[in-house]
């Protein structure tokens, strides 16, 4: 069965095409993301992970990094 | 629903579609041209589709709305927009308040305002774009500052559809230079709204200008996050808003072939019927293709939505572009199909052709959807 990182690097790298990227990197920094991204990986989380994204998880580190976004998903999964 | 089977919609999107196209001919058709003359939204009108709880369409069961699905809502929209495009409008932006405030309010905001809204006890309405400000919209220009337990809101929207009637906006204004939305009532003291008169489409959408002159807003009223007024709020909001701008015009298109078969089958040239023309038959044909393509775009867009799918969204944008250029394609024809009747009163036709053009404006212009769909391919290809 594929992890939450698996899913998450594929759904990015449909995003963040010809540019390899490291776990850490800070994806919004990397400049190749469009402006509906935010609105189609939150889209992706809830639908992918059947979690709800709340206004107090609307914060940039939760998402700046495929590190961050699976510790996030793991974090509302476990909750 | 004419030119879509069983594998496009459930038995009960078919009852339900039954339903809004009898309500379209019973009571919005019977109101839309005075609408489009007087250029105001009739009340009585407004009070059938309240009863009838339309309002509450897009809103949870949770808070006394219909929880359509995004198909249904579709068709509710496509319905409208085929008797009379100011009610679609409507329907939109009173859709897209409800629904930022579902999907990014407090459990305050939404208990206090979804039911209302659900209810049509209050209008809402969504206020983005301003003088200097359309496709750009993170340059808005109307400021926020915090001082004490308030938000003072100074600027000034305009073309804000149903801000004559709405009791309540979703305003988007920048907070420290970084676009936010806000809740704010109609009653606020120092806003003020402007009837803009006079338009070529949508003459009943009662549009206008909002003055926010040192506008007291209550803390509370921060709709999501500070900064996240365009990029989540306004980005969900218009989304919604572009999906039903989609099916709208596919209503259009559909009414404008209806009444051009019709017209074909009954107008005599040359001692025959203009149907058995086979210049009048290829544009009917023209017309017939063109409006079907944008319906299975809108339902491919609609399934997807329901799915929560993040491609959805550019889906979205496919379906709007689509259909909005699709509607002015075949207003054009129908209105060739009328030749000198069409421009009269005595049928709606000339209507039609000016209300199509708006949705090729509103959210998002054309050239905007060009671009991100370019983008999308690209990125995708």
């Amino acid at each position: 069965m594929e992890c939450v990182k698996e899913k998450v690097r594929k759904f990015l790298e449909q995003y963040i095409r010809n540019k390899d990227f490291e776990d850490d990197d800070n994806i919004f920094k990397l400049g190749l993301i469009g402006s509906l991204f935010a609105m189609q990986l939150i889209m992706f989380i809830e639908k992918e992970f059947n979690i709800k994204v709340e206004n107090d998880d609307l914060d940039l580190d939760n998402f700046s990094s495929l590190n961050a976004i699976n510790e996030f998903i793991n974090k509302k999964i476990s909750k | 629903m004419k030119g879509l089977i069983k594998m496009d919609l459930t038995e009960q999107q078919f009852e339900y579609d039954k339903e809004f196209k009898l309500f379209t001919k019973n009571v919005i058709e019977k109101y839309a041209e005075n609408n489009d003359k007087e250029e105001r939204m009739n009340p009585e009108l407004l009070k059938e589709m309240i009863k009838r709880k339309y309002l509450g369409a897009m809103i949870s069961r949770d808070y006394g709305g219909l929880d359509f699905d995004s198909i249904t809502i579709g068709l509710l929209n496509y319905e409208a927009g085929g008797g009379c495009s100011s009610v679609r409008s409507l329907l939109t932006v009173h859709g897209m308040c409800a629904l930022g405030i579902q999907r990014w309010g407090t459990n305050e905001q939404k208990e206090y305002w979804l039911p209302k809204l659900a209810a049509g006890e209050k209008i809402g309405a969504f206020a983005l774009t301003e003088p200097n400000v359309g496709s750009n919209a993170k340059g808005v220009e109307t400021i926020a500052i915090e001082k004490n337990d308030y938000y003072i809101l100074n600027g000034e929207k305009k073309w804000i559809t149903m801000s004559q009637i709405a009791d309540v906006f979703i305003i988007i204004a920048k907070l420290e230079d970084k676009p936010t939305a806000f809740i704010v009532e109609k009653n606020t003291e120092g806003l003020t709204v402007e009837p803009i008169k006079g338009i070529m489409s949508f003459r009943a959408s009662m549009i206008g200008k909002i003055h926010l002159n040192n506008c007291k807003i209550p803390k509370g009223n921060l709709l999501c996050k500070e900064g996240l007024g365009i990029s989540h709020v306004g980005l969900s909001c218009l989304d919604y808003g572009r999906y039903m701008v989609a099916w709208g015009s596919v209503g259009l298109g559909q009414a404008c072939v209806d009444l051009s078969i019709k017209y074909a089958k009954e107008r005599k040239q040359f001692g025959t019927y203009i149907m058995k023309n086979q210049l009048i038959q290829k544009m009917i044909t023209e017309m017939s293709v063109d409006v079907k393509a944008a319906k299975h775009l809108c339902i491919y867009a609609g399934h997807l939505k329901q799915k929560g799918d993040p491609e959805s969204i550019v889906e979205t944008w496919v379906a709007k572009y689509y259909s909005s250029k699709m509607v002015n394609r075949v207003a054009g024809r129908a209105l060739q199909v009328f030749g000198a009747n069409g421009i009269s009163d005595e049928y709606p036709i000339a209507r039609y052709f000016r209300d199509a053009k708006i949705n090729e404006i509103i959210e998002g212009s054309s050239q905007m959807n060009e671009i991100m769909i370019a983008h999308s391919m690209f990125r995708s290809n």
